[in-house]
């Protein structure tokens, strides 16, 4: 099974990063762009029977600090279900 | 007075770090990898260095924290044993919950490498008492994740509770409060950005980090 973890800051962290690429979008012209925050996406393959609970568990224990980031889990297609 | 020194794949201040535990203790500190599943028996302090364990894969310090000889860390630190952990160090202190919020990017995008001056905030702790309150030394960072990060709960913590060990006495890399350091509710593990270890002589520039290995030495040779 693929599993999608998406990482982004908590709000009210403030995000240098997010805020360099809102500058460079800004540079290139691009307007209206209120707000620019960075997460990361982490990509898992995992054995179909991997519970929601150790996906939780992997989030919380390594993917993500709970201290500054928030984590959301999204389950892609099980492996062999063939319509 | 036994000391050791941990070394992270990566960890690139290890042998400064050895170094000044030497030169100010009188006494090599024993070298510890990573992947051993315990530290040796009867340590008085544990040193983890600077660099870039894991090449700062994930988040700086992130992996580290999860290496087998951090459990051991984790245990020998509730223990009240003092733990110094400098730059890298202090991340990864962070991000093993045995001190409170984070270290970020820094605010301006930059790795900064130059020698700041911080004032000494609490002069009351293990590690400070060879200096004065109020005092300013000058110790160099180098760092590009150095941006102390808690919630204001956790700020006033600490501020009121004199956690606070070390604050840079001008904005350097976003962090809250110009925090710097900061000491366990324990106050025998401390975390800094600035390399204490780089400052122990006047021909590296400077010696005001100096005093910080004399507090913890002298603190175990009075116990």
């Amino acid at each position: 099974m693929k599993v999608r973890i998406h990482v982004s800051l908590k709000p009210g962290v403030l995000d240098p990063q997010g805020r360099a690429v809102h500058h460079a979008l800004e540079g290139l012209g691009f307007v209206g762009v209120e707000d620019v925050r960075v997460g990361r996406l982490i990509e898992l393959d995992v054995a179909d029977s991997t519970s929601d609970e150790a996906l939780d568990e992997m989030c919380r224990k390594l993917l993500a600090n709970m201290v500054i980031e928030n984590y959301r889990i999204e389950k892609l297609e099980p492996k062999g279900v063939d319509a | 007075m036994k000391a050791a020194v941990i070394t992270f794949p990566g960890s690139n201040c290890d042998r400064d770090m050895a170094v000044a535990v030497e030169k100010i203790s009188g006494k090599a500190p024993i070298r510890v990898w990573h992947g051993d599943a315990a530290l040796p028996d009867g340590l008085d302090f544990i040193a983890l260095p600077g660099g870039f364990s894991y090449g700062d894969y994930l988040r700086s310090g992130a992996m580290a924290a999860k290496s087998p000889i951090m459990q051991s860390v984790i245990e020998t630190a509730g223990r009240g044993v003092p733990v110094l952990g400098v730059c890298n160090g202090f991340q990864v202190l962070t991000e093993s919950g045995l001190l409170p919020g984070a270290l970020m990017r820094n605010i301006g995008q930059t790795y900064i490498c130059r020698t700041v001056p911080l004032v000494v905030e609490n002069s009351q702790s293990l590690f400070t008492s060879r200096y004065e309150a109020g005092s300013t030394i000058c110790i160099p960072i180098a760092h590009h994740d150095g941006n102390y990060f808690a919630d204001a709960e956790t700020l006033d913590q600490l501020e009121g509770d004199g956690r606070v060990a070390f604050r840079y006495a001008e904005p350097v890399n976003g962090s809250q409060r110009n925090i710097a350091g900061i000491l366990n509710a324990g106050g025998n593990v401390l975390g800094m950005m600035p390399h204490p270890e780089r400052a122990i002589e006047d021909e590296l520039g400077g010696s005001d980090g100096r005093a910080l290995f004399e507090s913890v030495f002298e603190s175990l040779s009075v116990a």
